[in-house]
């Protein structure tokens, strides 16, 4: 079974682009194959000209990703964790520091608990902290795999409004993954819906709904993939 | 050229200020291994204290103090090296738990430089144990150091780290591909190690087959130089012939080590096994 086939999209320097899919339909598969955790079968990936497996280790210097589970060192505090991640990308702990701080502020972590150990803090709080680890290093293109999953409205909100900044303050390239409607609409300038490990339709929210003459965007999901997009894709919950 | 050695220094350093702090966040689990690590070492060098009366024959003091020394050179220098050999193994099969390795792997780090970082903290870590180790023995045990030759056994372990660094490596390509399984192939592959070294007695009582495998091991060349540097005071020429192999594991076995790591990178990628396990 092919987890995505035949995907060939674009994204822009400076450009938010949702891709919506139900549980199953390769969008993690796909945002991994970015990441180079995954090497594709067949096929050409490339992150602002370089590609990911012959320039492996430049395409590394200009992504992070945040994943649906927050990965941690869960004994080890936000602070630790967020230094040894700044380290990883060659920020030393004089620079990364402040700017922890900075970053938690805005996504509306008390200070208070950055020493605590991340076992202690709620799934929500450990997803910011993700959050904030990929923000860190300031990549050109940020990778977002479902980054709200988990999270309260308000969270989510706080987030949202984090990435929306993040581009505009910092030209950032996002990909962001998500089966929220309303956090693709949001967010997102352009949209891609994947079923069945294939791109099924892109464009902006406003011109798939005219296209298909749908209400919302949830219309022209139901529409394209036959399904809701809470439901699994065919080819089972978990993606490879 | 400084700035890029400085640089993959920092990169690498990212390794050990981590592994620091987890020891310091698990410092019961440390606790439990250091005196699990003196109890083994003690009850060792009892065994050989309490040689006279298992044999049931009269043993004169100095061939005691003789066993003692050589059963504690043993178990020190085992628990020392099979430390550098667990701690690889463990590092990559926790962060397949925790799903940090898809972090550490997506990282613009090279990975010698992350293998390196690791072997610094997994060096500083049984460096520190050995040394409680023995300093803690000492205190129940009389140690007749008064004939060692500390520089040739110096050498010689910082030797055996390099060879069993190789080993290590190699050996962690078994958790990064199989999470649970491969720890416990790792675990298997340093039960043999043991067994064949000579850990405990000289390596002409195994059978023929099994000698053959202690060929292999740098364990058995590292044990014996030690033995014979700190029993018999052996200069660094004197423990040459267990030094040169010890160094000739260690020359192929980094390199070769890293190659299969770097292989099982690859096809983990290929085959997409480094998803979270736990």
């Amino acid at each position: 079974m092919r987890a995505i086939d035949g995907v060939s999209l674009r994204v822009d320097r400076g450009e938010i682009y949702g891709l919506l899919g139900a549980n199953g339909s390769g969008k993690s598969t796909l945002i991994r194959v970015f990441s180079t955790l995954l090497t594709a079968d067949a096929g050409e990936v490339r992150v602002f000209g370089l590609d990911v497996r012959a320039d492996e280790l430049a395409v590394k210097r200009l992504i992070n990703r945040v994943s649906v589970e927050a990965s941690f060192f869960k004994k080890l505090s936000a602070m630790e964790n967020l230094v040894y991640a700044g380290r990883l990308y060659g920020v030393g702990p004089e620079a990364s520091r402040p700017r922890i701080h900075a970053i938690l502020r805005r996504l509306g972590i008390d200070s208070g608990r950055v020493h605590e150990p991340l076992e202690k803090l709620s799934r929500g709080m450990q997803q910011k902290i993700a959050i904030a680890r990929a923000f860190l290093s300031a990549p050109m293109l940020l990778l977002l795999d479902e980054p709200t999953t988990g999270l309260d409205i308000r969270s989510k909100r706080e987030v949202q409004t984090f990435v929306r900044d993040l581009r505009d303050e910092h030209d950032a390239t996002i990909l962001l993954t998500t089966h929220d409607l309303d956090e693709a609409s949001r967010l997102a300038d352009r949209i891609g819906i994947l079923h069945g490990g294939r791109l099924v339709a892109e464009g902006a929210s406003e011109e798939l709904t005219a296209r298909h003459g749908a209400a919302s965007l949830e219309d022209v999901f139901m529409a394209l993939t036959g399904r809701h997009i809470d439901e699994a894709d065919e080819r089972g919950e978990a993606e490879t | 050229m400084i700035a890029s050695v400085g640089g993959q220094l920092g990169l690498a350093y990212a390794f050990v200020e981590r592994e620091i702090a987890l020891s310091k966040r698990y410092w019961a689990w440390e606790l439990v291994w250091l005196v699990y690590g003196i109890v083994t070492s003690l009850s060792v060098a009892y065994i050989g204290l309490a040689a006279p009366a298992i044999a049931g024959a009269s043993v004169d003091e100095a061939a005691i103090s003789r066993f003692v020394l050589y059963l504690l050179v043993g178990t020190i220098t085992w628990r020392f090296l099979g430390l550098i050999f667990e701690q690889m193994g463990e590092t990559i099969a926790w962060e397949r738990w925790e799903g940090t390795i898809e972090y550490t792997f997506m990282a613009p780090v090279p990975r010698l430089t992350h293998l390196l970082g690791m072997c610094g903290a997994t060096l500083v870590r049984a460096l520190a144990f050995s040394v409680a180790i023995l300093a803690a023995v000492a205190l129940f045990v009389p140690v007749d150091l008064s004939n060692a030759n500390v520089a040739s056994a110096l050498v010689l372990l910082a030797t055996g780290a390099v060879a069993f660094i190789g080993l290590a490596i190699g050996s962690a390509v078994f958790p990064l591909l199989w999470t649970e399984k491969g720890l416990q192939m790792a675990y298997i592959v340093q039960a043999v190690v043991l067994l064949v070294s000579g850990v405990y007695y000289p390596t002409s009582v195994l059978p023929e087959w099994m000698q053959l495998l202690s060929v292999i091991s740098p364990a058995t060349y590292v044990i014996r130089g030690m033995r014979a540097a700190l029993l018999d005071g052996a200069d660094v020429g004197g423990v040459w012939p267990d030094l040169w192999p010890a160094l000739l594991v260690g020359a192929v076995s980094i390199p070769l080590g890293l190659r299969l790591f770097v292989w099982a990178e690859r096809y983990a990628k290929r085959t997409g096994r480094l998803k979270r396990s736990g």
